[in-house]
């Protein structure tokens, strides 16, 4: 019996002492016609090495991908110690810190963590971690209702350049409390919200979204939007990369007086790809508002003995002390992400995590100039990017999806479906883990393509067209 | 000592950058940084040795009993996390194309078919990210359906959910987030709900009932298909909060209970790792009335090809919960874990599960502890109540909790459920060895010794471990979150 350790020794002791027959009449207090008549369509059940043989056909089917894909989820280099560490059975299979005294590993790690955290975005104070990227925005825009006293409106300003399914999220998790998210259009040179063109007489609204880099890759001018928000007693939620923050400024930074809840995905740090999670989102803000802060946050503290020691604190605001009037229903962090993100970021300190941006940075620049260098693909936004641009392409882009990927290359990421507006277009990233052989593949495989397709101009093509 | 405290200034850990970094950027000055930010200078043994020694100051499954009510802490197999670690699924991009993801896709397929056969519901979809995110998903879907009645109209009376008071928090805290007002149903001295109650609470203002069962105090609930009648009968729907799922996994489908939508918390029945805290997955199932509501995405097969279904299928879906596709990885260790046991190997769960839970409980009973349902089964929880220590010798349920921690065993859930005082909540699971029970029941019945003839020293708990009691009063009002917090 997998992982069940009973002989039938005990077992039949176990029952001597609970004093019943059988192990079937410990259920007798459920109705008999709701037992179950059996299972159909599970397996049989296989040994640790048939599921081996079968996942790692699986996994085989789905390798060797040669990604230049980003959209929210990015491949960087991790090194090896921070998965050793973290799929340590003390990290791995331990519970939520309720317990301080024995816990006092996960909650150390939890406060370096948050120490890092609001540094790196500049801010006060950090949670422990929310699900990921996108309910971390749901959640802010939750927090902003609640922390701006001085707005009745429950109306978010969201920018259009903000991941579409960031804001979907958004919408599918606050629309039941009244919140209203309304969107504002980008400027279809640069790419970003133009402050220019921000309305003169804005009316009453609680909050204003900011991406930095926003979904296209493009710098958005984040001094002039943070102060117009001020401006108008709106608060500020920056969305952010947390890679970028090594060369960008801290949103704390923003502005006159600087952001005032900062939220985004932290996968970049130290979490694989992965189809998509386990990630985490992480959560910072300024110190007055940490109250209104939703999730785990750890605080230093001392013993009985007067020795420093790390606790859950401000539990009040929780789900299973204020139930139907806490901050949020959430009650698990990604404890396990944010291990793997702290370790991280000790691996590879201040100086790694710069380089790691400023290479991913050039070699984003580098794929755009060898990309435009076929003649086949152009930039669609004029302002500069982190480490992500929108490409405009000659070639049907699910032509080039189909090509590139039928020989294991992921182009990119179509957006289309989001924004038909912008035309034949893909999203494509090249992080530090893109060798300069990598990024020529890309070029000259689009060159080959855009050669085959004008010698051989199909009618699929030109009906899609 | 703190990371921070290792760090000196100008260290680099250089095999762990890229070696030749291209500095032409055109990222203009007003967006740069100017100051560094404070993480660790280390090198990358310090780190590793830091990091490994913080390790060993947790409790976990790996290394102690830890019987945790409503946690469910079994076993974590190891494969499972190797398995799901293979670079194949690793290196996976969210976004690649279905040519791309037919190995990935088709172990969420396969893992949707076997959660439908388990729970006896029509749909799964995956995506919710933890049992909360699934319990969201699930209200969500309830008022979708109400807002769909009356040929799209919407039946706006229903603005009440019912959840009894045994509940955990997310319940409540849940229902507010959809909207819905909460009224709380009362659970008899037997812990079942109080049936002329539900009656009375019932009517045109019901949008649904959150029910757990077994419930949170350790027993079936026996009534329950007359109480899916009631709330059916008035036009409510039920939901199924699946956090004790194991305690009858194989053996009773929620389907069959009558119930219309419920959350799986594949952390706790299927195995995945808590890690702390997280990551979970809260996957849903539907009846056929919620069908269409069902968060997206979710994965089909179509001529033997694997493809994501998304809003643009469904367009009636409750839409997306994630970013992507929830936590893809820990839903991978639950589709390992799910084919290691096999149909054979499910219902065993719930049977040993069950054998630990009232083996215990018959010994702590005969030890002289008091059972909160004496007269009841145990599940595969059941709590204790330490009140009349708590009144005769001024020793609390906190601490015993803290002096199990001395013996080496985590200690249960406390003080949960509210409705009883001073309680344990204990949860064997199946994994545990009859040796290990009996040692935890030593460690109840040494502890019930030393309070009796010491109770300073049962109070004055743990001493063994690398912290005594910490002041939570001191760390809510002096807020020390990050370090050097009050120095900027």
């Amino acid at each position: 019996m997998p992982f069940i350790p009973h002989t039938e020794e005990d077992v039949k002791s176990m029952l001597a002492t609970i004093g019943v027959n059988s192990i079937d009449d410990l259920f007798d207090e459920i109705p008999a016609e709701l037992r179950s008549e059996g299972l159909t369509k599970v397996p049989k059940g296989v040994s640790e090495m048939e599921i081996s043989r079968i996942m790692h056909a699986r996994a085989e089917q789905d390798s060797r991908a040669l990604c230049f894909a980003g959209a929210g989820a990015y491949e960087h280099h991790i090194p090896a110690a921070v998965w050793e560490i973290t799929t340590r059975g003390e990290f791995y299979s331990a519970y939520t810190p309720y317990q301080a005294e024995a816990s006092q590993g996960t909650l150390q790690l939890l406060y370096e963590y948050q120490t890092m955290m609001a540094s790196l975005t500049g801010m006060d104070v950090s949670n422990a971690s929310l699900y990921d990227g996108a309910s971390a925005l749901a959640e802010a825009v939750l927090m902003a209702v609640r922390a701006n006293r001085k707005s009745k409106s429950k109306r978010i300003l969201m920018p259009r350049t903000v991941h579409p399914n960031y804001r979907k999220v958004a919408h599918n998790i606050v629309k039941g409390q009244g919140i209203t998210l309304e969107e504002l259009d980008f400027d279809m040179q640069g790419g970003h919200i133009n402050p220019d063109s921000l309305p003169k007489d804005p009316g009453d609204f609680t909050a204003l979204v900011i991406p930095q880099p926003n979904y296209f890759g493009v710098l958005e001018d984040i001094d002039a939007l943070t102060n117009w928000a001020h401006e108008h007693n709106a608060l500020v939620i920056a969305v952010v990369n947390p890679t970028s923050l090594a060369l960008l400024k801290a949103p704390g930074s923003w502005g006159n007086e600087g952001a005032d809840i900062t939220c985004g995905e932290g996968q970049p740090l130290g979490a694989p790809l992965s189809s998509g999670g386990p990630y985490f989102g992480f959560m910072a803000c300024r110190e007055q508002f940490v109250r209104q802060m939703p999730g785990r946050i750890i605080g230093r503290t001392v013993d009985l003995d007067g020795k420093e020691g790390f606790a859950l604190t401000l539990q009040a605001r929780e789900q299973h002390i204020r139930r139907s009037k806490a901050t949020s229903n959430i009650c698990t962090n990604q404890g396990l992400l944010v291990t793997a993100a702290t370790i991280y970021m000790a691996l590879v300190g201040p100086d790694g995590l710069a380089k790691v941006a400023q290479s991913s940075h050039a070699n984003t620049q580098n794929l755009i100039s060898k990309l435009e260098a076929t003649g086949n693909a152009s930039r669609l936004f004029n302002r500069p990017v982190f480490h992500e641009s929108l490409m405009k392409f000659e070639i049907q882009t699910d032509e080039l999806m189909n090509a590139m990927s039928a020989q294991r290359i992921l182009p990119g990421v179509i957006i289309s479906d989001d924004y038909p507006e912008l035309g034949n277009v893909m999203l494509v990233c090249a992080t530090e883990t893109k060798s300069e052989e990598d990024l020529q593949t890309y070029a000259d495989l689009l060159a080959e393509m855009t050669k085959n397709s004008e010698s051989s101009k199909s009618p699929s093509k030109s009906s899609m067209a | 000592m703190l990371i921070f405290e290792q760090s000196r200034t100008g260290r680099v850990n250089t095999a762990q950058q890229p070696t030749t970094v291209d500095s032409r950027s055109n990222i203009p000055n007003e967006f740069l940084r100017t100051d560094k930010p404070l993480l660790p200078e280390v090198s990358e043994m310090q780190a590793v040795r830091h990091y490994t020694r913080l390790s060993t100051k947790n409790f976990s499954i790996d290394t102690h009993f830890y019987p945790l009510g409503s946690c469910t802490m079994k076993y974590n197999p190891r494969g499972c996390n190797t398995l799901s670690m293979l670079p194949g699924f690793l290196n996976r991009h969210p976004d690649s194309p279905a040519n791309m993801s037919q190995g990935f896709l088709s172990c969420m397929y396969d893992l949707q078919e076997i959660l439908k056969d388990v729970t006896g519901m029509k749909e799964v979809s995956l995506s919710p990210m933890a049992g909360a995110q699934g319990e969201f998903a699930g209200v969500a879907m309830i008022r979708a359906y109400h807002d769909a009645q009356n040929g799209g109209k919407g039946d706006p009376a229903r603005t009440e959910i019912l959840v009894p008071d045994a509940a955990h928090g997310t319940n409540p805290a849940t229902a507010t987030m959809c909207n819905f007002k909460v009224r709380e149903i009362p659970t008899n001295k037997d812990g079942d709900v109080d049936i002329e109650a539900l009656k009375a609470a019932v009517g045109p203002h019901t949008a649904g009932i959150m029910l757990t069962n077994p419930s949170t105090l350790g027993v079936f609930e026996r009534k329950i298909k007359e109480i899916a009648d009631i709330v059916h009968k008035a036009g409510g729907l039920l939901y199924y909060d699946g956090a004790n799922l194991n305690a009858i996994l194989g053996k009773v489908k929620p389907g069959d209970m009558g119930f219309d939508v419920i959350h799986m918390n594949l952390h706790k029945t299927f195995s995945t790792p808590h890690g702390g805290g997280g990551p979970g997955a809260g996957p849903v199932g539907v009846s056929s009335r919620l069908i269409p509501f069902l968060p997206v995405p979710m994965v089909t097969k179509v001529d033997n090809e694997y493809q994501l279904v998304t809003q643009k299928n469904i367009p009636t879906s409750i839409g997306r919960l994630s970013a992507f596709m929830g936590n893809a990885g820990v839903l991978l260790r639950a589709y390992i874990y799910a084919r290691l046991l096999g149909k054979e190997g499910m219902h065993r769960v719930a049977e040993y599960a069950t054998l630990n839970a009232n083996y215990m409980m018959k010994k702590l009973e005969k030890a002289g502890f008091q059972l909160a349902f004496a007269n009841r089964k145990a599940t595969h929880e059941f709590i204790v109540t330490l009140k009349k220590q708590a009144k005769e010798l001024n020793v609390s349920a906190m601490d015993f909790a803290k002096r199990l921690l001395d013996y080496g065993y985590h200690a249960p859930t406390t003080y949960f459920p509210l409705l009883v005082p001073e309680c344990f909540l204990i949860e064997p699971t199946e994994t545990e060895t009859q040796d290990e029970l009996d040692g935890f029941i030593d460690a109840m019945i040494a502890i019930q010794k030393e309070a009796e003839t010491d109770a300073d020293k049962v109070k004055g708990a743990p001493y063994t471990l690398p912290v005594r009691r910490l002041d939570d009063v001191k760390a809510a009002k002096e807020l020390d979150l990050t370090w050097n917090f009050k120095k900027k």
